[in-house]
């Protein structure tokens, strides 16, 4: 799969990363050139084979569901590069 | 004061526990050399403040019977890991300014045994690389580059992604550091170092409070100068914490007490597909020597095959650029770190991310991107997974017929800043050996077995059952032994 210029803005886009055009043409090369090397796995016989998406023991552990932490607003603000009254500030949103 | 920063930790808690020095004085013979090895930019903070008062808290502790395991013990933190208070970067201009309010659960863990913290460690950037050049604090050079700073023309690589921690300990500027391992992270700097790491099983050590990269392959492990230094090492890191959904609630063996020498009768797997093309006859022959000392302790040398190994790159490619597109989504210039600021809230969002990532960081977000958007998911996500099954079955299979594998930890030793670095797919490379590990959940070790033509360290790596990390641990040992590898760096505090 040879990803183009314009797929590759579109994925940045996405990923919300802003990519200058000048950029777009090598880097359209080297994705492609990272999925030339994954498509390798089309050899793999996975016919009936279920997908793994962790290794940890299938079944995750329960609790009660009840508030067990928390009251720092304080300090979840503290890294924001821009908070007001207990907010983080960003730009306006709605019209 | 030089020889403190040359013990081993077993040998440090007994000079501290027969009053031979105190933590004081252990941690500032530290703290100088840290300053010393700054030409090989292994610390991105060094926190020389903290640690003494942590060495002061340590030596009270003592004083009064109540020291813990690792109690004294300087030790650097690899800089993914979050430290209350202290500056915690990723090694990424995005984390600009963070300063974590809370404490990882693996650091909180070391802390309460005592431990004492130099600072923290370069790495490449956001733990994705091989060679610690993706960091934005700046390449980290390999101590066994030779020559003198003054004299370094070609400056060698310590691997990566855990650079710093492998440079710093080799250099004898740390006891021990702590290193996280998604893809080799801890193994191959490790190999290119000449010191000793393990990756424990998946679920053995926290990951709550370490930045994450891919989170079903991260896991944190330790990184030092010898086998028994690991053990010490890795049972205060490890444990059970109801904050990590993943960490298993298991009880942490004393890992020195495998340490017996005794393998008689251990069959140890030889997997034929680990003979790659192009693998150099140096490393062969070391892999060759490797068999040959476990043989003569006992052990029993038993042919296996893992038929999806050439799988576990590609498969690696897909699955860890999809779950750090997932885990770097929180970076948006909002709630930490960099912002730059544009017209509109997506503006705000791409310009901070475009500014904030760096080249390899931002090559992996896309393409898990990618893998992830509709239309491809099948092809791509779901079809990595199904050959992971593949992969870890190869392991299951094995596991049959033996106890433990021995392979080399990496297709070579360290390069130099700057090779490889034009093709990341040749990059990607460097963890043929060890990536497969991660994809099974399993434990493995790396450890010096000698220098190759160049006069650079070569590692053998230990692959191990679930949770049978004792087994690595005397296995390992048994190699140490044998190897007698007392080879320094030309560069050392």
């Amino acid at each position: 799969m040879s990803l183009d210029k314009a797929t590759v803005a579109k994925i940045a886009h996405l990923a919300r990363i802003r990519v200058p055009e000048e950029e777009l043409e090598h880097l359209a090369g080297e994705l492609s050139q990272i999925l030339g090397f994954i498509e390798q796995l089309n050899e793999v016989d996975t016919d009936n084979v279920p997908p793994l998406a962790s290794t940890a023991a299938q079944k995750l552990r329960r609790r009660p569901d009840v508030v067990t932490d928390g009251g720092y607003a304080d300090a979840v603000l503290q890294n924001g590069p821009e908070t007001a009254e207990g907010y983080f500030v960003v730009p306006k949103v709605v019209e | 004061m030089t020889e403190l920063t040359h013990l081993t930790m077993a040998d440090a808690l007994k000079g501290l526990a027969d009053k031979s020095f105190t933590a004081v004085e252990l941690t500032a013979a530290h703290i100088a050399a840290v300053e010393k090895i700054r030409p090989l930019n292994a610390f991105i903070t060094e926190t020389p403040e903290q640690a003494l008062d942590m060495a002061k808290a340590s030596d009270a502790r003592r004083a009064k019977g109540e020291a813990g395991p690792m109690d004294g013990l300087p030790i650097a933190v690899k800089d993914l890991f979050c430290t209350k208070g202290v500056a915690t970067t990723a090694a990424s201009h995005i984390l600009d300014g963070f300063v974590p309010p809370y404490e990882s659960t693996v650091t909180a863990n070391l802390w309460r045994d005592g431990a004492v913290m130099l600072g923290k460690v370069n790495l490449d950037e956001f733990a994705m690389g091989s060679s610690n050049t993706t960091s934005y604090h700046g390449d980290v050079v390999n101590p066994w580059t030779p020559g003198t700073p003054e004299t370094w023309t070609r400056k060698l690589v310590p691997g990566g992604s855990s650079g710093g921690s492998a440079a710093a300990v080799a250099a004898r500027a740390a006891l021990g550091a702590t290193g996280t391992d998604t893809g080799g992270s801890i193994r191959q700097p490790a190999a290119f170092c000449g010191i000793t790491g393990i990756k424990p099983t998946y679920g053995r050590c926290s990951r709550w409070g370490i930045i994450a990269y891919a989170s079903s392959l991260d896991q944190a492990g330790p990184m030092a100068r010898t086998v028994r230094d690991c053990a010490i090492m890795l049972r205060s890191m490890a444990g059970f914490d109801p904050k990590d959904s993943t960490s298993v609630d298991i009880p942490v063996p004393d890992f020195e007490k495998a340490l017996t020498g005794d393998i008689r009768g251990l069959r140890v797997g030889i997997p034929k597909e680990y003979r790659v093309p192009g693998m150099s006859a140096e490393i062969e022959a070391m892999w060759e020597k490797g068999i040959e000392w476990l043989k003569a302790a006992g052990a029993v040398p038993v042919d296996i095959s893992l038929p999806h190994t050439k799988y576990a790159l590609p498969t690696y490619y897909i699955v860890a650029p999809a779950e750090c597109s997932s885990n770097l989504a929180r970076y948006d210039g909002v709630r930490f770190g960099l912002r730059v600021d544009g017209g509109s809230l997506n503006e705000l969002y791409e310009n901070t991310r475009g500014a904030g990532f760096g080249k390899e960081v931002r090559r992996r977000i896309l393409i898990g991107t990618y893998v992830l958007s509709a239309g491809y998911y099948d092809a791509y996500y779901v079809k990595a997974q199904k050959v992971r099954t593949r992969i870890k079955g190869d392991f299951d299979a094995a596991f049959q017929s033996c106890d433990v594998i021995l392979t080399p930890t990496a297709p070579s030793g360290a390069f130099a800043i700057g090779e490889n670095s034009d093709d990341p797919v040749q990059m990607y490379l460097n963890d043929v050996f060890t990536v497969t590990v991660n994809l099974a959940g399993l434990p493995g070790m790396s450890l010096p077995a000698g220098l190759g033509a160049d006069g650079l360290p070569l590692g053998l790596q230990l692959i191990g059952k679930p949770f049978d990390e004792e087994t690595l641990f005397r296995v390992g040992g048994v190699i140490e032994d044998a190897a007698q590898f007392t080879a320094k760096p030309g560069f050392t505090a």
